[in-house]
């Protein structure tokens, strides 16, 4: 089973199609919504995890291509400026899916990308605003 | 036999010392006994960065031609308010200060993006800062409106002088209510959602030195990425708590008042943040070293997480109404594992004091005297001891005559 966790940015045009419900009748695929916002005669905002066969996958993103809908990987929208973080650990007791860890020895915080939601709680959170979220 | 600190210094100036961290003497005294460590270990250093509200910087920003009160009237850097109320030009930079505009809880949680603490590192940094200041005008002062960039190089003194740093130990703190609250222990998840912890355990100064011994009015530390002296006992100072038999206090208890050159130091080890929903504040790097005279202090300094515990604290209700109760205890050892049980429950912990910088910290104090470019002094005085009867109080509330 392939899974993915990806960002949607739906033209104006295209915010009242039910294209959640295409990829799921369409394409076989199984999703998990983590995050919608519609922002006023802009786009909509769709942070999905996909899964499903890796074939219907890729035909699922081909589709929206076609419909003109910009496709990020998530892992790429939540990022640590390393200059900034201290390694406190605030952000680890307030992440709900435990992307972020504690290294033994060192006691450095390690951010593991491919967990992250991208709920954005860690960006308030964190003291140093070493946390940021472009979706 | 004991050791003196003029012997110690001897040891440091030839290059001969044994320096470690608190971190390594820990394995050391488990190894040789207390004894032999107290022989073979000159110094022993330690480290802490966190959050600590109780910061600030006094600065003589210099003369102006016509010449200016700051005294007495309104200033302020980047928009932030500062302390006016000293001789002319001098200013007090404390590191909660917020600007007017900022529009704090009224928008909740509030984000507090700059505050004191935030201009404390960019004039750190070395960048430009924007002084705007109203005053009154005399006939020696007339000056009466001001706008001005400064900047660290170009100013007098700028000195962090902070009331209270080095919290001997702290709470744990939990939401034991069914809304998120926002705290200077940052974010409270509802019922037992998270536990947040602010201590270096068995890195912190004061826990490795828990009687202050050595530790006292003049003691010179690693303070912001520079040097600095402790200069007084810190305020709430609250020595007389009840203590392990390793001496460790089980609640928050002593503190120190530190002093130094802002101008040496580094944004490294000083950092403005700001906690959602509480305000902004300076996050402050400070090491101590701590010189082994004799097998207790081998002893003191051979703590490690495992025996220093502390009580763990509603921030819903009993903290913010004052009530002394506790939900359990936790030692350092539990609390980093990242997870501990409260009233049955697995709890998810979190460090708010960075034990990753406090260990760079001492690490970096150990080099600087293993190199010879750092001696221990002498407290000139003792702290208020646990003996002392010197107590924390809470404010005591009258009515004024004739009042409701």
């Amino acid at each position: 089973m392939y899974s993915e966790k990806i960002v949607l940015h739906i033209p104006s045009n295209m915010v009242d199609k039910p294209i959640v419900y295409k990829l799921s009748r369409d394409f076989d695929l199984e999703f998990n919504i983590l995050k919608a916002t519609v922002i006023p005669n802009e786009e909509g905002v769709l942070v999905l995890e996909l899964k499903g066969d890796k074939n219907n996958y890729d035909k699922a993103l081909r589709y929206l291509e076609a419909e003109k809908i910009k496709i990020k990987s998530l892992s790429k929208d939540v990022t640590r400026d390393e200059n900034k973080c201290v390694h406190c650990g605030l952000c680890v007791g307030i992440c709900p899916v435990s992307a972020f860890e504690v290294e033994l020895d060192s006691r450095k915080i390690i951010f593991k990308q491919d967990k992250c939601i991208a709920c954005g709680m860690c960006v308030n959170v964190c003291p140093y605003k070493a946390m940021e979220i472009k979706l | 036999m004991g050791k003196t600190i003029a012997e110690i210094n001897e040891k440091i100036k030839k290059g001969e010392a044994v320096v470690v961290t608190a971190e390594e003497m820990i394995d050391i005294v488990k190894e040789k006994g207390s004894e032999t460590a107290a022989q073979d270990v000159d110094v022993v250093t330690t480290g802490t960065f966190g959050p600590m509200c109780s910061s600030g910087a006094y600065l003589n920003l210099g003369h102006t031609s016509p010449k200016f009160k700051f005294g007495g009237g309104r200033t302020t850097l980047n928009g932030i308010e500062v302390y006016t109320g000293l001789a002319a030009v001098d200013i007090y930079l404390g590191a909660t200060a917020l600007s007017e505009d900022d529009p704090k809880n009224k928008v909740y949680p509030g984000k507090f993006k700059y505050g004191g603490g935030h201009v404390i590192q960019d004039l750190v940094e070395g960048k430009d800062i924007e002084l705007e200041a109203t005053s009154y005008g005399t006939d020696c002062y007339p000056g009466k409106r001001l706008n001005n960039i400064i900047n660290l190089n170009d100013i007098n003194e700028a000195v962090l002088f902070n009331p209270r740093n080095l919290y001997q130990n702290y709470n744990v703190a939990v939401n034991l209510s069914d809304k998120v609250i926002y705290t200077y222990m940052g974010t409270l998840k509802p019922n037992l959602g998270n536990a947040n912890y602010c201590s270096a355990g068995q890195l912190s100064p004061l826990l490795n030195d828990p009687y202050y011994r050595t530790i006292g009015i003049g003691t010179k530390i690693f303070l912001g990425g520079g040097v600095g002296f402790v200069s007084w006992w810190g305020t709430q100072h609250n020595p007389g708590v009840k203590r392990a038999d390793n001496g460790t206090p089980l609640t928050p208890s002593g503190t120190a008042a530190v002093i130094g050159d802002l101008k040496r130091m580094s944004g490294e080890w000083l950092k403005g943040v700001s906690f959602l929903g509480y305000g902004a504040t300076l996050s402050v790097g400070i090491g101590v070293p701590i010189p082994i005279l004799d097998e207790d202090m081998a002893k003191f300094t051979g703590v490690s997480d495992e025996d220093i515990s502390t009580s763990i604290v509603d921030y819903s209700k009993a903290y913010p109404e004052g009530i002394s109760e506790s939900v359990g205890r936790a030692t350092y050892a539990e609390l980093k594992s990242g997870k501990i049980i409260i009233k049955d429950k697995e709890v998810i912990t979190a460090g708010i004091s960075s034990y990753y910088k406090a260990k760079e910290i001492a690490e970096e104090l150990k080099t600087w005297i293993k190199k010879g470019d750092f001696f221990l002094t002498e407290p000139v005085a003792q702290f208020p001891d646990a003996e002392s009867g010197y107590k924390f109080k809470p404010m005591k509330m009258r009515k004024l005559k004739g009042g409701e």
